[in-house]
């Protein structure tokens, strides 16, 4: 019976809810490795929505759980506790096969004895249709992916790359609910790598297919997210767009694993409208931003991107002052590293212009202005 | 190499390395050269001995005089009635060799089938645990085959193991016969050759990306379909291997015929073992050898060729 593997899932509950359902619906979901005094817990209460036709990435170091919560999505583990929902059903129970979702593996996996145009139609094949269909949908395919012309070759003679587009159409082929993509391009060197991201998005684009990236690179997560969710330690930390995630990192991981930061600490004096200020040890007082819910009061951490700040002649207004110690050059933008008068280090990252370069040189006395929307108190 | 040999008066450094070739292909017929003596001598020699006797006349007490015939070769297909001299398609000769066909492509079948999952247990094991899986797979080889023979006789004779058990428990009341029957051999031969089936296999499967299998799973595809689509092209070469390893001695098979099939049931080794003993036809054992070794080799190009087309060249 091929109707029960698949797409086709029975349709009951979900007209119930008025609004439309997320794609994807991770309630509580812990997994927990091994057993005995020899357990894992690769995720702990683990709880995230996915939106229809998102593009929503899964960031973080190696060993944080990311992959393990697509595998769970994919249904090659299974919870120990808690539920994934698709579209209103709980898929937790449900082996592979019977989940209306693909995934693009880390290293491909393609099946080496297949032709390119074989591997694109194995899933349809599997799902029963028949074979003119399959033709036709793996045509489409593989125009999709710019592919055409080598359908016949074995995979084992096409390139990296290649196979990277083969992959990706072997996975969009079934059209899956939703598409897992387990660091696809990981593999690939830094110019591909780009195409690729481009390649990714209007893939998406193209076929409306709710996108779950996984990556450990925070660039790359970035730039191509309608979404992401940071996760270290098999907790996910903060959830938001790129803008959200980067200009308003709400705790120190989060801050220090996307971008460079400077932190600054310090003793709350005042709090109002989710504007704070913060006594540092200097003396200096700032102005920074308190997220939605976050209570803050007695010693805290802020946090400034170094191009959020600028630098300015001591003499004027200032948020900081101290001493130029190095200025870096990094042809866009010079990274000036400010020694703070109780002895912390303050990075601000100018951009270059024709005549910036001679404005300043190091021992100088410099000014860092800043203002409460580039500060951002952390939660610990 | 082409190239190299046709640059070679252009370009020195080409020359030199023509000459470094050579003097590597050199060496290695060195290296193999003690192989290739042993088997020329214990191979080639012994065969050409067959094929030289197997055209001469026969000699009255067994032997050879050395005199041109074809009367072994003739003796293969045909006999000659003794009385009347009537000439008749040898059919006991055929349907020997042809029950030691079918005997040897059951025990590989069998084989196959006990060894396939027992590889794939062994591969899915922890690597530390594999090799103490391998090692007992492969204990029925430290042991003399006459002995293990005897031993699986014991087990199957009417007195012996497995009937007295299933009689004990009452679930027969009369011993199942099954030495000197067919299966008895199948199965001793199955016994035998099993880790010749198991060793190949696991060498193959140990090589396969496990992530195929995941990515087949992801693709729709059931545990069925993942054996047959995924895991079976891509472990054929274990599977041939396998297979051949298994038939070819099973089609020459000596002893276990003789022990657990008796007098009766022969194969085509005890055949030809009876034609160089008591049947004193010396000419006639050479030919049915030659003939076992020509059966082997058709059915050892017919599968590979089969087997090869059907799964998939790996890159």
């Amino acid at each position: 019976m091929p109707e029960s593997r698949g797409r086709s899932l029975p349709d009951t509950a979900q007209k119930e809810k008025s609004s439309k359902p997320a794609a994807i619906d991770v309630q509580g979901v812990s997994k927990v490795f091994g057993s005995g005094h020899e357990t894992v817990r690769a995720l702990d209460d683990v709880s995230l929505a996915i939106g229809e036709n998102e593009f929503f990435t899964l960031l973080g170091p190696s060993g944080c759980g990311k992959t393990t919560l697509l595998r769970l999505i994919a249904g090659f583990e299974h919870p120990s506790s808690g539920q994934i929902i698709l579209y209103g059903h709980d898929i937790s129970p449900l082996p592979p096969y019977k989940r209306p979702v693909n995934t693009v593996f880390q290293n491909y996996a393609l099946f080496p004895h297949l032709t390119v145009a074989q591997n694109v139609g194995f899933g349809l094949q599997m799902l029963g249709k028949d074979p003119g269909e399959i033709e036709t949908t793996v045509g489409k395919m593989l125009r999709l992916v710019r592919m055409e012309e080598l359908k016949n070759r074995r995979v084992g003679q096409i390139s990296g790359g290649q196979q990277q587009r083969v992959a990706l159409a072997r996975a969009l082929a079934p059209r899956p609910k939703v598409l897992l993509l387990d660091e696809p391009l990981s593999a690939l060197d830094l110019k591909l790598r780009k195409e690729m991201q481009i390649e990714l998005k209007r893939l998406q684009h193209e076929t409306g297919i709710t996108f779950v990236f996984v990556t450990h690179d925070q660039e790359e997560a970035l730039t191509m997210s309608d979404r992401l969710a940071v996760m270290s330690s098999g907790r996910i930390l903060q959830i938001g767009s790129p803008h959200e995630i980067y200009d308003r990192p709400q705790n120190r991981f989060v801050a220090n694993f996307i971008g460079d930061t400077n932190f600054l600490q310090g003793q709350v004096t005042k709090a109002a409208n989710g504007i704070v200020e913060v006594k540092l040890a200097s003396g200096a007082v700032v102005s920074a931003n308190v997220a939605e819910g976050l209570e803050a009061k007695g010693k805290v951490t802020i946090v400034v991107r170094p191009e959020h700040a600028s630098l300015v002649p001591p003499t004027g207004p200032v948020t900081l002052q101290g001493t130029l110690e190095h200025i870096v050059y990094f042809g866009t933008d010079t990274h000036y590293h400010v020694k703070l008068k109780h002895g912390s280090e303050f990075i601000v990252r100018e951009q270059n212009d024709r005549g910036s370069s001679s404005k300043w040189s190091t021992g100088m006395n410099a000014g860092i202005l800043f203002d409460e929307n580039a500060a951002q108190v952390l939660s610990d | 190499m082409v190239d190299t040999a046709l640059n070679a008066p252009v370009d020195p450094a080409a020359k030199a390395a023509v000459e470094v070739e050579r003097r590597d292909i050199r060496n290695r017929w060195l290296l193999a050269a003690p192989a290739l003596v042993i088997i020329a001598f214990a191979a080639v020699g012994p065969l050409l001995i067959m094929v030289i006797y197997s055209f001469l006349t026969k000699g009255p007490y067994g032997g050879v005089i050395w005199q041109f015939s074809t009367d072994g070769w003739y003796r293969v297909l045909f006999e000659t009635d003794i009385f009347d001299g009537t000439v008749t398609l040898a059919d006991a000769h055929l349907s020997i060799l042809w029950r030691s066909t079918k005997l040897s492509l059951a025990t590989t079948l069998l084989a196959l089938i006990l060894g396939f999952p027992t590889a794939y247990f062994i591969t899915t094991r922890p690597e530390s645990m594999r090799g103490l899986w391998l090692f007992l797979i492969t204990i029925p080889f430290w042991t003399n085959l006459l002995i293990r023979t005897f031993a699986i006789m014991e087990v199957i004779r009417n007195e012996g193991i497995l009937n007295s058990f299933l009689i004990g428990v009452g679930l027969i009341d009369r011993p199942i016969q099954i030495m000197f029957t067919d299966f008895a051999i199948m199965l001793g031969m199955v016994y035998v050759y099993l880790p010749l089936m198991v060793l190949p296999l696991y060498a193959s499967m140990e090589k396969l990306d496990f992530r195929l299998i995941e990515a087949a799973y992801d693709l729709y595809a059931t545990r069925f379909q993942v054996l047959r689509r995924i895991i079976i092209p891509l472990v054929m070469p274990g599977i041939i291997a396998g297979s051949i390893l298994v038939f070819i001695p099973s089609l020459g098979a000596y002893v276990t015929p003789r022990v657990l099939g008796g007098g009766k049931n022969m194969m085509l080794g005890n055949f030809i073992e009876l034609q160089f003993g008591q049947g004193r036809h010396w000419p006639l054992g050479a030919a049915l050898a030659i003939t076992l070794m020509a059966v082997v080799m058709v059915a050892l190009l017919v599968y590979v060729k089969n087997a090869s087309r059907s799964t998939a060249h790996h890159d």
